[in-house]
């Protein structure tokens, strides 16, 4: 273990909302609750990408009467990562959520071992 | 003074045979390859009954419920998944414990490009959030690459969701939803404006403050949604339609392209760009930074309304 567990609080429970995240991907049968479990890894991106721009007693990188030396802002490109991130991450939640949607009017159910079933059933 | 051209002429020009093959009227394999009609198909039907047969038996027996291997599989399954997540909790734990301490400046993170950033991006954007600045001039590549990624998405969906249209007509689900409700409707009249107003306020402030074209166009989106919800798709459609988003997302995307064409032109070849930069703190200032707000908040909010329209009916 190293020395900074506690100190990048941040950072760890981005990790555990990371893996939450992935368990549900891979334990929920239900095909929106893996949708819902790929959310939550989104969103553990975004936290650990917050903690990893912010520097201490700094304010956001928005200029106020002037000032533009290093010392007053933190880091901005993380906010300009974490930007990118969200606007992915709903173009793919919206992409699949459609996707789902054929798939229950297809076999009108959610249930993904179910799916499996009948496709294997219909000998495809 | 072009001389006129008898019909027969033009009908030999390539214009000609090129407008009739983008509106879809003439097929130009037809006559032109030679086409054989498929061998017809000839049912054998006891074999396929006995294959059938053979076949759900197996199914049969491999998915019953007391199949007493599948359901070890599953078991397998469910205690090596979570096993494989706390395996993953710890070896990430283990990571995040290594790694150099939140809000110190010794973190590989902040190096000199955010000091570059910081230091020149008043000066040479004309920004004042520094962000916007740095997505939608040092970076505004990326970000119009957001922007298409928003477009393809929605056509994707589009294209998804209309495939349905033809055959079924019972999954249009706005039978089973109140009509005319009268709270939703009183509360939307106040809301809808002010949500929008919110929203140019956002995209017009981009630069100033906290905000730029995705946060504004999504609450513009939002309000657009509230609206539909409370007044239903005949009060929408009038201002709304596939046809307003084809164009709206076209002229936005497009006028993107070409300014910031434009600005990486001038810039890479260090000549004297005719944008000018505007006093820093000023609603018309920063340059292109204005202008690309507005089209990517107008792509974002039609994306936004588009998704909802489509879930809700299956297209525009």
């Amino acid at each position: 273990m190293g020395p900074n567990l506690f100190t990048n609080y941040g950072e760890a429970v981005s990790a555990i909302l990371f893996c939450i995240g992935f368990t549900n991907l891979l334990l929920q049968n239900n095909l929106i609750k893996k949708i819902i479990g790929l959310n939550i890894m989104d969103s553990a991106i975004y936290l650990f990408l917050a903690e990893k721009g912010y520097i201490a007693g700094r304010v956001a990188p928005i200029v106020v009467d002037g000032v533009t030396s290093t010392e007053a802002y933190i880091n901005p490109i993380p906010s300009g990562l974490v930007l990118t991130g969200i606007v992915v991450s709903v173009s793919v939640t919206a992409l699949m959520l459609s996707l789902t949607i054929r798939l229950y009017m297809r076999y009108h159910t959610l249930d993904l071992d179910e799916i499996s079933t009948l496709l294997k059933k219909e000998g495809k | 003074m072009s001389k006129k051209r008898s019909a027969e002429e033009y009908q030999k020009t390539f214009a000609f045979r090129f407008f009739r093959w983008l509106h879809g009227e003439k097929d130009p394999y037809v006559g032109e390859v030679e086409m054989r009609p498929q061998e017809e198909y000839h049912v054998d039907e006891e074999a396929i009954l006995r294959h059938e047969k053979e076949h759900d038996a197996i199914l049969d027996r491999v998915y019953s419920e007391d199949n007493i291997e599948l359901k070890a599989f599953r078991r397998l399954y469910h205690v090596t998944s979570i096993l494989f997540c706390l395996f993953l909790i710890a070896l990430l734990l283990v990571t995040v414990s290594y790694l150099p301490a939140t809000g110190t400046i010794e973190r590989p993170v902040n190096n000199e490009v955010a000091v570059r950033y910081i230091e020149s991006g008043l000066e040479e954007t004309g920004a004042v959030n520094i962000v916007a600045g740095m997505i939608l001039d040092y970076r505004a590549f990326d970000t119009l690459g957001e922007s298409h990624v928003l477009f393809v998405a929605t056509i994707t969906v589009l294209i998804l969701l209309r495939m349905n249209k033809k055959g079924s007509q019972g999954i249009n689900d706005r039978i089973f939803e109140p009509k005319n409700d009268t709270i939703l409707q009183l509360v939307a009249t106040f809301l809808v404006p002010i949500i929008i107003i919110f929203g140019i306020y956002i995209i017009l402030n981009g630069h100033l403050g906290p905000g730029g074209g995705f946060s504004g166009g999504a609450v513009i989106g939002a309000g657009l949604v509230l609206y539909l919800n409370a007044f239903g798709f005949a009060k929408t459609e009038r201002f709304f339609t596939e046809k307003t988003y084809k164009w709206v997302c076209f002229f936005s995307l497009s006028f993107y392209c070409l300014a910031k064409s434009y600005s990486f032109y001038t810039g890479a070849n260090q000549l004297h760009s005719v944008i000018p930069k505007g006093t820093p703190g000023a609603i018309l200032s920063s340059g292109l930074i204005l202008p690309l707000n507005i089209a990517v908040g107008l792509v974002v909010a039609c994306t936004i309304y588009a998704f909802y329209a489509m879930f809700r009916k299956g297209g525009f």
